[in-house]
């Protein structure tokens, strides 16, 4: 399992699940998790017509998320969010059939695209995963004060002139470009199951930004790791342990919190209101 | 004339079976989604609409597996899916598309693992593409009577709840207070759309069912302020975006790269964006 031919395979991996864990936190945080679900699954379209076109699948996926990213901010402006997002995707998914209908691709590939292919991670792909992963974490610490206010308090963030459409393109453009790194590890359909499972679980267990953050970095490394420890020894898809892991941290978070919360009923405290965004709203210094 | 006419509606059009069923399928199937997409989008759940479509392909995929029509696997893993989600809580606003997307992430997971089992057992790597992309023109006629079946059960359950489904949507203390059952309704509500989806699931594939379940009704919506023109309106759309995109794949057989038509579905999405892109933007009225 550690084997060479694996290394690669672990390190990839373990970058991927600390960039999810970072930009998930927010995604979490900012209820976006339709979109962080549309714009991997849109990408694909990008895989599909690099394929075609002969290009390379990174360079595909990246310019494809991030037009599906831009996509959903300019028809979220003249619309509701729900339906932007749902319009986007299935106009990328419609341009995928049409790649997909021109090219003679076999149809595992695309099944692993969609579903993930970790065994199959070639030492090659760590620099550019690293850069582009590096890239993501550095703009997401660089904004982490205007992001969070912004996904906390939009009035309070305004006023201090944080401009939320700006935040939200930002938001966007980052989640794209962790969404074309991630993609062709977890697969298309599984990569937001990391991006919301564990931050989900981080949020349930404190409310103090940054330690949540750190924390649904370290779920999301070790769902990640023992996905590919399970997938690596039953040989099934990786997708189906991180989706099904993601689902097991949710509902850890969710008994948590439920937990707790008939803890401090029991001992009388003021209703704190939970881990919820209010709660952690109060401990952001502002 | 014939000759323009014979330019637009390439000869043979309507003497096609499979295109007859695409059209009679597709036409049923964009109705349904058309209204019973309306209330997803008013209620705000076009990503639990989106994930249904999505979740109801591992019942496809486990069907397979068992032996089983899919029909069943579709229908039966929809509405389990539905069943958890109004458990742990889509109804309300506030994680709604949390809990959406980690029931979509298992779901979606099981899937991959069922079609792991498909493609190894019985080496139908084809099943993947047909499950996710789906085909109009591969319904088979025989297909056509459960279709309209499950159509007519899941748009009867919305109109037989048409009223309190309504009011619960927009005002839900409001229907509370006159002693509608919020939280069944909504339920209800919420394993329509699921019948609905699995459906078109089915017959179109996942992309094409929640183009239809949201674009057209999202646009009908934009044009009327009154919910049940809007409804109408949407099953229009639907059908018009349907029937159109159809048309274009039967005339497509002929256009670069050759060989094969291009996509129903690409044509059906695109024509649904434009429609949307087309409709006017809802004026705010100022009350007073």
């Amino acid at each position: 399992m550690f084997s060479g031919f694996m290394a690669s395979t672990w390190e990839v991996a373990s970058i991927v699940a600390v960039v999810a864990g970072v930009i998930g936190f927010f995604v979490v945080l900012r209820g976006a998790a339709f979109v962080a679900d549309a714009v991997p699954q849109g990408a694909f379209t990008g895989a599909a017509a690099a394929s075609l076109l002969g290009f390379n699948t990174l360079l595909g996926l990246a310019v494809a998320s991030l037009a599906g990213a831009l996509g959903i901010s300019w028809l979220g402006r003249r619309g509701r969010r729900d339906v932007a997002t749902a319009l986007v995707l299935v106009v990328m998914l419609g341009l995928g059939a049409l790649f997909l209908s021109f090219s003679s691709e076999y149809a595992p590939e695309i099944y692993s695209l969609l579903f993930g292919e970790v065994l199959g991670v070639s030492a090659t792909e760590i620099a550019p995963v690293g850069i582009l992963g590096g890239l993501c974490v550095v703009a997401t610490l660089i904004l982490f004060r205007p992001l969070l206010l912004s996904s906390l308090m939009p009035e309070l963030a305004e006023a201090r002139g944080v401009r939320s459409s700006r935040m939200e393109l930002v938001f966007l453009i980052v989640l794209a470009l962790a969404t074309s790194m991630t993609l062709p590890v977890t697969g298309a359909l599984l990569i937001f199951s990391l991006m919301i499972g564990p931050p989900a679980a981080a949020r349930s267990v404190t409310s103090r930004p940054l330690p949540a953050m750190l924390l649904s970095v370290l779920a999301a490394l070790i769902v990640v790791w023992l996905s590919i420890a399970a997938a690596y020894q039953t040989n099934w898809p990786v997708g189906f342990f991180v989706g099904s892991l993601g689902a097991v941290c949710y509902a850890v978070g969710r008994i948590w919190a439920a937990v707790r919360s008939r803890r401090s009923v029991r001992a009388a405290e003021p209703t704190a209101g939970g881990p919820g965004s209010d709660a952690l709203a109060a401990n952001v210094r502002v | 004339m014939t000759h323009l006419l014979h330019l637009i509606i390439e000869p043979g059009f309507f003497g096609n079976a499979p295109v007859r069923s695409a059209l009679v399928a597709g036409g049923l199937v964009a109705v349904v989604s058309g209204i019973v997409g309306s209330f997803a989008v008013l209620r705000g759940q076009s990503y639990a609409g989106h994930a249904l479509a999505d979740i109801s392909v591992a019942g496809g995929s486990a069907s397979f597996l068992a032996g089983v029509s899919p029909l069943w696997g579709f229908a039966g893993v929809g509405v389990l899916a539905a069943g958890v989600m109004d458990m742990i809580g889509v109804q309300r606003p506030r994680g709604r598309d949390l809990a959406t997307g980690i029931v979509r992430g298992a779901g979606l997971g099981l899937g991959a693992l069922f079609l792991y089992f498909d493609t190894t057992h019985t080496s139908t790597t084809g099943a993947t593409i047909t499950i996710l992309f789906g085909s109009l023109f591969t319904i088979s006629s025989s297909l056509i009577p459960v279709i309209a079946l499950f159509s007519v059960l899941a748009l009867g359950t919305v109109l037989v709840l048409y009223r309190p489904l309504l009011l619960s949507s927009a005002a839900a203390e409001l229907a509370a207070a006159r002693g509608i059952s919020v939280r069944l309704i909504g339920a209800a509500c919420l394993i329509a759309i699921a019948l609905t989806v699995s459906l078109s699931a089915l017959t179109i594939g996942a992309i094409l069912s929640t183009a239809l379940l949201i674009g057209p009704a999202a646009t009908g919506l934009r044009l009327t302020s009154r919910p049940g023109l809007a409804m109408v309106w949407a099953a229009l759309i639907g059908l018009a975006a349907t029937w159109l995109g159809v048309l274009l794949a039967y005339d497509s057989y002929y256009w670069p790269p050759g060989r094969h038509g291009w996509p129903v579905s690409f044509f059906v999405v695109t024509l649904i964006l434009v429609f949307y892109l087309l409709s006017p933007r809802p004026v705010r009225r100022v009350p007073g």
